[in-house]
């Protein structure tokens, strides 16, 4: 599924400070039953989000008015839990086009970089640090600079670099997609499964 | 050739690598691709959009499990959006010409259940489903793990994944179990041990002479749950018993083609001075009945312990406090002697024969404890099928429980089978996030001997008390 490019992204973020915020959080299993990728940002984080009788939880978040922008900020192991690639794209559909945090399980990390969300690792310190600046001022702004490989908190200037390795940066600023790599790759994969022992 | 000494997972990794991308994943070949209902449609979907089929559709098998109902399952499903996602994964498989297990197919059953008992799973192979428990098949000394959906539309277009190679951890248990401790709180334990996240980046080995003396059944359960701390899989080495369970399963090879993979799956196992990443070691005898506590799986301890703190865990206090909140527990609290409401024995981890089989050696000749409302739900019709031809349903039954149809039931709260808010159950699953079982839903995992030990009690207790 082809997806925007990114290459520099600069806004206001949410912040998240919970650990271990699994998939099933992210988007409970009920809201799976859709054969289209359509919709999901309206159940991002559903139990968390709303009531039982459909109204919102107004300490959480998303319900806050004064938090808004393109990036999600949130605490360590972020995405842990099932594989459900939903989980991406109802933070893609949502709005969030990044998410920053100290440490991302694998499965979310891959899922989101298939669907076009950048998930950037930072330091727990650094982490710490945009927690802060967005307490100070929820307005404000982080830079995320893909082709640097930079993240700064624009107002201070503080900056740290995350890891990418090549082929998926190259991806990502071009809104290409492995399905389009594997099928330049076809000859090849005949060859191999020519001689595959199962 | 080079002669370095190489392990297990290196070995049938390095065997499936078709292309290696400078700076950037491998291209990965695979060799089975399992599909349900739920992580398939938009896959065939997006195949449709691009205008491109399925490369090898003998590859790829599909099976009907996560939003099936458990009972009365010769009806029409009710749920009108669960039935759109059966049709579509039926529709799909005729259209590509993939074998379909649906609902009422005799082989249908949970994914990860059936891909082994019919033979489909076998060592050294690459193995993915857009399910993250695929890493069950790991017992086989299969490199399997769970996938999106974009990569299952990858899989299905060119029978390839694009994949960095992982990291290799080792976790070897030696010595012997206690009386009353199963595959299931083996694995709890060193999640326990390692938490949530202590494998992330990681494919797992599990090595020592714990692994070598389960059972394929426990190293299934073992291996299902290596995502639970954060690993992409886990495996063990193959070996006779591997090769025992395998023989005569009808999908596995037959004659000349079974003494040639034989011959092969023989190689497959770590050499002596191959090194890991990360190694962790462990002791059989420290293992305890194990149950968890809180909102994910690192949180467990032994059965006789009490609940620990924050900071002995090394969890943050604000996500700490707010699972004991969601679980209403506080910390120092003893589980022994909790309420239980329900008792949930299924799912991939433990919805096998043995698990029945344990199931009811603790329940044989008691009662169910009126309280609790237990879901026993089998892994798969053949599952099924031996319940009832081994006697253990009988057994059931004069305890007073009933047996389901196959599926993954209670495990996602997905389908009907949900655990009601606020209740306490005591799950053979592998999750006890938050809303997990259903919104609200408290979940305690355990092994079945506990999970028996609750159901008869009505309490949470130790299982040891009950074994004769
Ligand atoms: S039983 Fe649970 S974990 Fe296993 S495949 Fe079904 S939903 Fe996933």
């Amino acid at each position: 599924m082809a997806y925007d490019k990114f290459t520099v992204l600069q806004s206001s973020a949410v912040p998240l400070p919970i650990e271990n915020v699994d998939t099933d959080q992210i988007i409970p299993a009920r809201f799976l039953k859709a054969t289209e990728r359509k919709g999901f940002g309206d159940n991002l984080f559903r139990d968390w989000r709303y009531n039982n009788d459909d109204s919102p939880k107004q300490d959480f978040v998303l319900n806050n008015p004064i938090y808004s922008g393109k990036i999600l900020v949130a605490g360590k192991n972020f995405g842990s839990g099932s594989s459900r690639e939903h989980a991406a794209w109802a933070i893609y559909d949502y709005g969030f086009r990044c998410v920053i945090s100290s440490f991302f399980a694998d499965i979310f990390k891959g899922n989101s970089l298939n669907i076009g969300i950048l998930p950037v690792t930072v330091s727990a310190e650094f982490l710490d640090k945009i927690f802060k600046a967005i307490e100070a001022d929820p307005k404000t702004e982080i830079k995320v600079d893909l082709p640097e490989q930079k993240v700064t908190i624009v107002a201070t200037g503080e900056q740290e670099s995350f890891d990418i390795n090549g082929y998926k940066k190259h991806n990502m600023m071009n809104g290409f997609d492995d399905i389009d790599y594997l099928q330049s790759a076809k000859e090849d994969i005949k060859a191999f499964a020519a001689q595959s022992l199962y | 050739m080079s002669n370095q000494a190489t392990t297990l997972f290196d070995k049938v990794w390095d065997a499936h690598v078709v292309r290696k991308i400078a700076d950037g994943p491998d291209v990965l070949f695979i060799d089975r691709h399992f599909i349900h209902e739920v992580t398939s449609p938009v896959a065939f979907l997006g195949l449709e959009q691009r205008g491109i089929g399925v490369l090898y559709p003998e590859r790829t098998f599909a099976t009907a499990d996560h939003n099936t109902p458990t009972i009365n399952q010769h009806l029409p499903v009710q749920d009108p959006l669960s039935a759109i996602q059966l049709k579509a994964l039926e529709t799909n498989s005729a259209k590509y010409g993939i074998s379909h297990w649906g609902l009422n197919n005799p082989k249908n059953g949970i994914v990860h259940v059936v891909g082994p008992e019919n033979g489909i799973t076998l060592p050294g192979m690459s193995i993915v489903c857009g399910d993250s428990h695929t890493s069950t098949h790991g017992a086989f000394g299969a490199i399997a793990f769970g996938i999106g959906t974009s990569e299952v539309e990858m899989v299905l277009s060119s029978q390839c994944i694009m994949q960095p190679k992982p990291k290799k951890m080792r976790i070897s248990v030696n010595g012997q179990l206690q009386k009353g401790v199963v595959p299931k709180d083996v694995v709890l334990y060193i999640i326990s041990q390692l938490t949530a996240a202590g494998a992330t980046g990681y494919f797992v080995e599990f090595a020592g002479d714990v692994f070598e003396n389960m059972t394929m059944e426990g190293r299934m359960t073992v291996c299902n749950m290596s995502i639970e701390m954060g690993a992409r899989g886990g495996m063990v080495a193959p070996d006779e018993t591997t090769f025992n369970y395998i023989q005569g399963r009808e999908k596995a090879p037959k004659d000349e083609a079974w003494d040639k993979a034989l011959a092969y799956w023989k190689t497959l196992k770590t050499d002596a001075d191959a090194s890991f990443d990360k190694e962790y070691q462990f002791n059989a005898a420290d293992i305890e009945p194990m149950i968890t506590y809180g909102t994910n799986p690192g949180m467990g301890i032994g059965i006789s312990q009490s609940i620990p703190t924050a900071e002995s865990i090394g969890s943050g206090q604000a996500s700490f406090d707010k699972s004991m909140a969601y679980m209403g527990f506080q910390q120092g609290e003893a589980m022994m002697g909790k309420k239980v409401d329900y008792v949930f024995v299924g799912s991939c981890t433990n919805g096998r024969i043995e698990d029945f089989r344990a199931f009811a050696s603790v329940v044989k000749g008691r009662k169910k404890a009126d309280h609790v409302t237990a879901w026993i739900v089998p892994g798969s019709h053949i599952v099924e099928a031996q319940i009832r031809e081994e006697g253990i349903y009988d057994i059931l039954t004069e305890a007073g429980f009933q047996l389901r149809q196959p599926g993954c039931s209670a495990c996602l709260a997905m389908n009907d089978d949900k655990i009601p808010a606020g209740k306490y159950a005591v799950s053979t699953s592998n999750r006890n996030f938050e809303g997990r079982q259903g919104p609200g839903a408290r979940t305690l995992l355990a092994s079945p001997l506990v999970a028996a030990a609750a159901a008869v009690t009505g309490v949470v207790t130790d299982p040891r008390e009950l074994l004769v």
